[in-house]
């Protein structure tokens, strides 16, 4: 098994009243609800927090990108992984990922890539997002009916980019590159692809085409998601690919403490700040027409958008979300029952660890991080036994010896 | 009133498939709808065809038209309309578009400015003015539809979910299905700022233009109307009360006697 401590980055401050004041923690908040000067500590804690994380051994740390979102506050994930880069020298550093259609030209992404997997020695995995319509479309004004196209063709220049050895032109739609020549090359070739996805057909099959692992990063927990990555399987077996559980991640809300009446105690207000206060997303921004293809759009469109559902401002119960599953909470023992049922039902080998939580402060959340590092992680650890050697979906950083400068910092 | 098919080259190995209305007698009209598309049993269509010909295509992505992946930019839109005139056998037609239909009328007339004498825009599309934002019609839910396209939402609101309820999920559901390929092809032109630069070509249409605009449109202020004759070398404007963005739906013998007056 492969656990990857992931932090959002969420503003902790939201008044509130939020859910009745604002329409959206996404694309319209006003920045004059943040304050630079909170942010400084904030990002400071938050960073603390994941470089804790990997000294606990957590296979990976992970940062995402979003744009003007007061619960994600990475619009460049590189920033954030070059900083931790320094700071690191085990965990593998989960970019999860660049939206690859938003950079122009998109070589960026192979030349940022390369030089976060160079500077940390080969230990980048790199995810390619479409990205939400939120961020893509109503935040980074990518035109709906074409962002598809454009990302196939900036996934096509970033892989022919780590490929070639020699400059190439590019004659793309979108880019058009005479001299397309990525200095410097990153050290795996390539490293792990990571594809978040939502359940369309197109993404299982652009990840089994490639090899890349299939990552459904939802909120709302696992029992919900099981007919989605059912789907993915089935999809794998129709292929005629292994079913190496390592070909896929999902994202988890996980808290623990000493025991579940504990957890409730501690986290309670924290799961609640997360979910009744950073997801009040607008329902006018959560599918620009033309974001998802006509296909799944029949098969998923949510009855979300009536004047009383935009309306409801009634909050998910701590009682609701734990046993619906959208937290796992409680001891060690109950989180490694119900961290079983997950693995096991869903048939994945990357987990994605949201630990840290809404407005939670960091003592709380270091304490929650090594309670899953030292008494759930360990008992996870040997899942999946006839996948023990399956390497392909995982970092491959240079031995420690030929590493320069990295250890002597982070040792310090 | 008939309904045909135009198949129509998209290129090599692509091509459009394009559903056109055609009814009534009279000089010819080409009519190109807003973002919203042609209704069920049309009624401006309708009332247009008492006194000209009227051809209407849909665009792809509406109706049973396809062909919308070989669309991506203005000029893709500009020539398409070009082919489409062409496949009817149009010669000079009077050329009408509402909002969306409108910026593509303009282009299509400022591209080739000897080919249309006589054009009527209503309430295009194709301009943006920082004083006047054009609401993102994207971003908004289908509910509020009505108020933001009609100045009177009560008598003509059933036009725009043909009889539907926006509050039902289930009719919801089929509509947004619907809606969703309607503006992926409107969005080509509209998202995420609905300019393409029309605004640096109208110096070069030569028609005589007729600008209408509703007194009531919440989606393109009215303030745009100058804007465009200020641009266009042989446009007036004319203001019509008691309409908003879907003026010739609510003000329709307005709109009719305007477009009989730019004909003769």
């Amino acid at each position: 098994m492969k656990f990857t401590w992931f932090n959002l980055m969420p503003w902790p401050h939201l008044p509130d009243n939020f859910r009745q004041e604002y329409r959206s923690v996404w694309v319209d908040i006003p920045t004059s609800l943040y304050d630079p000067v909170k942010g400084h500590e904030l990002y400071n804690v938050y960073l603390d927090e994941l470089e804790y994380a990997e000294s606990l051994g957590y296979d990976g740390i992970g940062v995402n990108e979003h744009h003007a979102n007061a619960y994600g506050l990475m619009p460049s994930p590189n920033i954030m992984a070059a900083s931790l880069a320094r700071r690191t020298s085990k965990s593998a550093l989960v970019v999860l990922g660049n939206s690859i259609a938003l950079y122009n030209p998109p070589i960026r992404v192979a030349e940022e890539f390369a030089m976060l997997d160079v500077i940390s020695g080969g230990r980048l995995v790199a995810g390619f997002p479409v990205g939400t319509s939120m961020d893509t479309n109503y935040a980074y004004g990518q035109v709906p009916g074409l962002t598809r196209e454009k990302y196939a063709e900036a996934h096509e220049l970033i892989r022919r980019a780590w490929r070639e050895d020699e400059p190439f032109a590019f004659n793309g739609r979108y880019t058009k590159l005479r001299y397309a020549n990525c200095w410097p090359k990153p050290i795996q070739s390539p490293p792990p692809i990571f594809i978040p996805g939502g359940g369309s057909l197109e993404t299982y099959d652009f990840c089994l085409e490639n090899d890349y692992v299939y990552c459904y990063l939802s909120y709302s927990g696992y029992k919900r998601a099981k007919q989605l990555m059912d789907g993915y399987w089935q999809r794998v077996q129709e292929a005629g690919k292994d079913m190496s559980p390592y070909r896929a991640g999902f994202a988890q809300t996980i808290v623990v403490a000493e025991s579940d009446k504990e957890a409730e105690r501690d986290y309670r207000q924290h799961v609640d700040y997360f979910y009744n206060r950073c997801l009040h997303v607008y329902p006018g921004f959560a599918d620009a027409p033309g974001y998802r293809t006509i296909k799944t759009l029949k098969a998923n469109v949510t009855s979300q958008m009536t004047r009383a559902a935009v309306g409801d401002v009634s909050s998910m119960s701590w009682d609701q979300l734990v046993n619906d599953g959208y937290v796992i909470a409680g001891s060690p023992d109950t989180v490694v029952e119900k961290m079983k049922e997950m693995i096991t039902g869903l048939r994945v080998g990357n987990i994605f660890c949201l630990i840290h939580v809404g407005d939670m402060p960091k003592e709380k959340c270091l304490r929650s991080t090594k309670l899953f590092a030292e008494d759930v992680m360990p008992r996870l650890r040997k899942m999946w036994p006839e996948y023990a050697n399956d390497d392909r979906f995982w970092i491959h950083p240079v031995n420690h010896a030929a590493r320069s400068g990295v250890a002597a910092v982070a040792g310090a | 009133m008939t309904e045909k098919i135009l198949n129509l080259t998209a290129g090599p190995g692509a091509a459009y498939e394009i559903d056109v209305h055609q009814s009534g007698s009279g000089p010819d009209l080409l009519f190109l709808h807003g973002a919203g598309g042609l209704f069920a049993d049309d009624p401006f269509l309708a009332a247009l065809s008492r006194h000209f010909r009227v051809h209407a295509p849909r665009l792809p992505g509406y109706g049973r038209s396809s062909g919308d992946t070989h669309l991506r930019d203005m000029i893709d839109f500009t020539l398409l309309g070009w082919d489409i005139a062409d496949a009817l056998e149009l010669h000079k037609p009077l050329l009408v578009g509402h909002s969306m239909g409108g910026m593509i009328a303009a282009e299509m007339a400022a591209i080739a400015p000897d080919r249309v004498e006589r054009l009527a825009l209503l309430c295009p599309a194709g301009l943006w003015m920082d004083s006047h934002p054009v609401t993102d019609i994207f971003a908004a839910l289908p509910f509020e539809f009505p108020s933001l396209l009609l100045h009177d939402p009560v008598k003509h609101g059933a036009l725009l979910s043909a009889g539907g309820d926006f509050d039902d999920a289930e009719f919801l559901t089929g509509f947004l299905v619907e809606n969703s390929r309607r503006l992926t092809t409107a969005g080509k032109l509209l998202f995420p700022v609905p300019d393409r630069g029309l605004g640096s070509r109208l110096y070069r249409v030569k028609a005589r233009t007729q600008v209408l605009w509703g007194n009531s449109d919440k989606l393109i202020d009215p303030a745009y109307a100058a804007e465009f004759t200020r641009l266009m070398p042989n446009a007036q404007s004319i203001l019509i009360d008691a309409a908003g963005h879907m003026l010739p739906y609510e003000q329709t013998e307005k709109v009719i006697n305007a477009l009989i007056g730019l004909h003769n």
